[in-house]
């Protein structure tokens, strides 16, 4: 066993860390202040990505991209994770699911979305069918050699600066002993392609500037090259792809603990209250201790998941603890960070009260805490027969 | 041309320096440590002229304990050729790293050695003119802008008066200063480059340098926290303050 970084992963590690604290940190309190990032704005951070070679880091070299391993761009999250996703969104990690484009759709879609020309969003989630993802009811049925599809998706990040879509929906339904289970095709749908509608979303409490929308299908017509990966093999794209993005919000939410905790541990020695720091005090310094304790368990645990997948071991389980225990170890030290702060932690001058908002939607989305412990419990008691 | 950068290992210039509690010197222990950012300034400029075509290699040297390998890494992954580590203490005098560097210069024969005009732990700003002088060459100090004309250089000077325009004779010592260029972010292609690029160790014996010190530090302190300053109504309060209480007039 081995823990250390080699110094490639050093580099990766303090080259994103110093753009992070250079290049986002100073524009944080704007985006937040406006609620969005103008288009400007991202395309500067797009462009100097570019240039670094950073862009696309976690798809392979064989197509243009960075060719880091699970671990490596775990560790390159977490960095970026310091700093507001509204504007880290536009370092650049489109979907990795695009690898599974196929003839013209590797000229169409991947290969822009890893030079940077054109950005994705992923669409599964609707309005009645959210941690039941099979429930969607958004349909594609054939006609002629065309797909037509109609409903609604909502809640889908980064809509509002996506050139395309990636929409999970469903083309049948089979009859299983569990009951009728639908099958699911993936697509590819262009931003204004006829009958397709890219409407705002809803104003979400984290995150602002990092925006959702609602999707609508009306009769949209699409073409057979327009399906990624095997007509009703949308679960298997998902499945073979999709654990990155629960590794991604983890790591994230490690380097943001990283960053709250950072600044509770410098005002505890700088604070002082009845003459002493505050530090000094037990209730503040057992406060300090569970943080780092509770971050560096959810370092080690995310690490550890990714280094499982690079391994080739099995890491469903793993993922979902790393994924549960991150973003539930994020909420609880941010809202210790501020207590750590007294009454300053809640005022907008400090970036506290934001880290702690944002905490919240890491507990919903990529598969709730609930839905995370689902999995974990049925990967321990199905082998036993459960 | 080679063009020779040393590259110095400083606390990060984030960090809040704190003295050590024995008042020897400042705490080291679990500080980042980064590359100078007057150094970095240098190599960007060095990869710059590489660029352009008015050099064909860049070597960045380091002069410290092992782990000054890292900021020759992190020079080499901004995209410096190959790299040159000299073993020495952490606390080496400006005179003793001019002497060692002035070995690396009659060794590699650069056209031009680029270095920060100072290293934002000590602030001496000292390494680059004493170089200069032990080699006898043509020295620009605080460079804001350079040009390479053949065998001589047009450096740009911040003077406090404004800036200064020289023409410099070529080989010669350049001290770079902030405005010069905005340094680029190591690449992942030359990170990922960097551990397959040379990178030679060598001790100051090696070179047949003496860097025993010759300065000896008695105490180091924090400077005096700035006390919050006041409001005057008039000139005669003002006179009066700085005559009475701060005795400077
Ligand atoms: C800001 C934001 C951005 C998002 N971005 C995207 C995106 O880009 N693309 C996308 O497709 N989706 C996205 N989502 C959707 C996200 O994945 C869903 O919100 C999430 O999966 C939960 O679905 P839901 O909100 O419909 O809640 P529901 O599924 O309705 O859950 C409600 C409650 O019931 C609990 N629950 C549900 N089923 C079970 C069960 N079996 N056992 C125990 N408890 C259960 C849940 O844990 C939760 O507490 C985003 C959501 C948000 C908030
Ligand atoms: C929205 C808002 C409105 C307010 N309105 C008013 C008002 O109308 N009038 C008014 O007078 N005040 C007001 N306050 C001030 C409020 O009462 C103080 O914020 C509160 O008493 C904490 O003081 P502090 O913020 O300076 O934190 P500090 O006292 O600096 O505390 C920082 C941290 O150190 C801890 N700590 C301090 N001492 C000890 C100790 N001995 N042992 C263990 N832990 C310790 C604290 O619990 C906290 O976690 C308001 C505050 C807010 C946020």
């Amino acid at each position: 066993m081995q823990f250390g970084l080699t110094e490639e992963q050093d580099l990766i590690v303090s080259t994103v860390r110093s753009f992070v604290e250079t290049e986002i940190y100073p524009l944080e309190d704007e985006i937040e202040a406006r609620g969005a990032v103008p288009a400007e704005i991202g395309r500067q951070i797009r462009d100097k990505v570019l240039e670094m070679g950073f862009y696309a880091a976690n798809f392979p070299e064989s197509v243009g991209g960075g060719g880091l391993n699970n671990l490596e761009f775990a560790l390159l999250e977490r960095e970026l994770g310091r700093g507001s996703m509204a504007l880290t969104h536009f370092f650049g990690r489109p979907q990795n699911i695009l690898m599974a484009c196929e003839g013209d759709q590797i000229d169409r879609y991947l290969l822009p979305a890893v030079r940077g020309e054109k950005m994705d969003a992923l669409a599964m989630t609707e309005p009645d069918a959210g941690s039941d993802v099979r429930g969607m009811s958004t349909t594609a049925r054939r006609d002629g050699g065309d797909w037509v599809l109609n409903g609604t998706k909502h809640f889908i990040s980064g809509g509002d600066h996506a050139d395309f879509f990636i929409v999970f929906v469903a083309t049948g339904v089979d009859d299983t002993p569990h009951g009728p289970k639908k099958r699911i095709t993936c697509f590819l749908v262009d931003r204004g392609h006829p009958g397709f509608e890219v409407l705002p979303g809803y104003k979400s409490v984290s995150h602002a500037g990092y925006h959702n929308v609602i999707l609508k299908f009306e009769d949209c017509r699409l073409a057979d090259n327009q399906v990624l990966g095997a007509v009703d093999g949308g679960f298997e794209v998902m499945n073979s792809w999709l654990y990155a993005t629960r590794i991604t919000v983890a790591t994230m939410c490690v380097g943001r603990a990283r960053r709250a905790f950072d600044y509770a541990l410098s005002y505890a020695v700088e604070r002082k209250q009845f003459g002493k720091q505050i530090g000094k005090f037990q209730g503040v310094g057992f406060k300090l201790a569970d943080m780092v304790t509770e971050i560096d368990a959810a370092d080690w645990l995310t690490l550890s998941a990714a280094w499982r997948l690079d391994q080739g071991l099995p890491a469903n389980r793993e993922i979902a603890s790393a994924k549960l225990h991150a973003s539930e170890m994020l909420a609880r030290v941010t809202d210790e960070a501020i207590q750590v702060y007294g009454g300053m932690g809640l005022m907008d001058d400090l970036p506290l009260a934001r880290f702690w908002r944002d905490a919240r939607v890491e507990r919903i989305w990529d598969g709730t805490s609930e839905i995370q412990r689902h999995i974990i419990s049925r990967e321990l008691l199905r082998p036993l027969g459960g | 041309m080679k063009v020779l950068v040393p590259v110095k290992r400083v606390i990060d210039y984030n960090v809040k320096v704190r003295v050590k509690a024995d008042n020897t010197g400042v705490e080291l222990a679990n500080v980042k440590m980064a590359m100078n950012p007057f150094d970095e300034i240098a190599v960007e400029e060095a990869l710059r002229l590489k660029e352009s075509g008015g050099a064909d290699e860049v070597v960045a040297v380091s002069i410290g304990p092992t782990q000054n390998q890292e900021t020759i890494r992190t020079a080499l992954a901004m995209g410096a050729d190959r790299g040159i580590h000299i073993e020495a203490p952490h606390e080496i005098e400006p005179l003793a790293v001019a002497k060692l560097l002035k070995e690396v210069v009659a060794r590699e024969e650069p056209g031009l050695v680029f270095v920060g005009k100072q290293a934002i732990d000590d602030d001496c700003n000292q390494t680059g003119q004493m170089l200069a002088a032990l080699l006898g060459w043509a020295q620009g100090t605080f460079v804001s802008g350079i040009e390479i004309k053949g065998d001589s250089a047009a450096v740009i000077r911040e003077v406090d008066g404004g800036l200064e325009h020289l023409e410099i004779r070529m080989p010669a010592v350049v001290t770079v200063d902030l405005r010069l260029n905005e340094p680029r972010y190591a690449s992942l292609p030359n990170i990922m480059k960097a551990k397959k690029k040379p990178l030679d160790s060598m001790s100051a014996a090696d070179l047949g340098v003496d860097i025993a010190p010759r300065l000896t530090i008695t105490r180091v302190e924090e400077p005096p926290a700035r006390e919050a300053g006041i409001k005057v109504c008039d000139v005669a309060e003002l006179v009066d303050k700085l005559k009475n209480e701060a005795k400077v007039i």
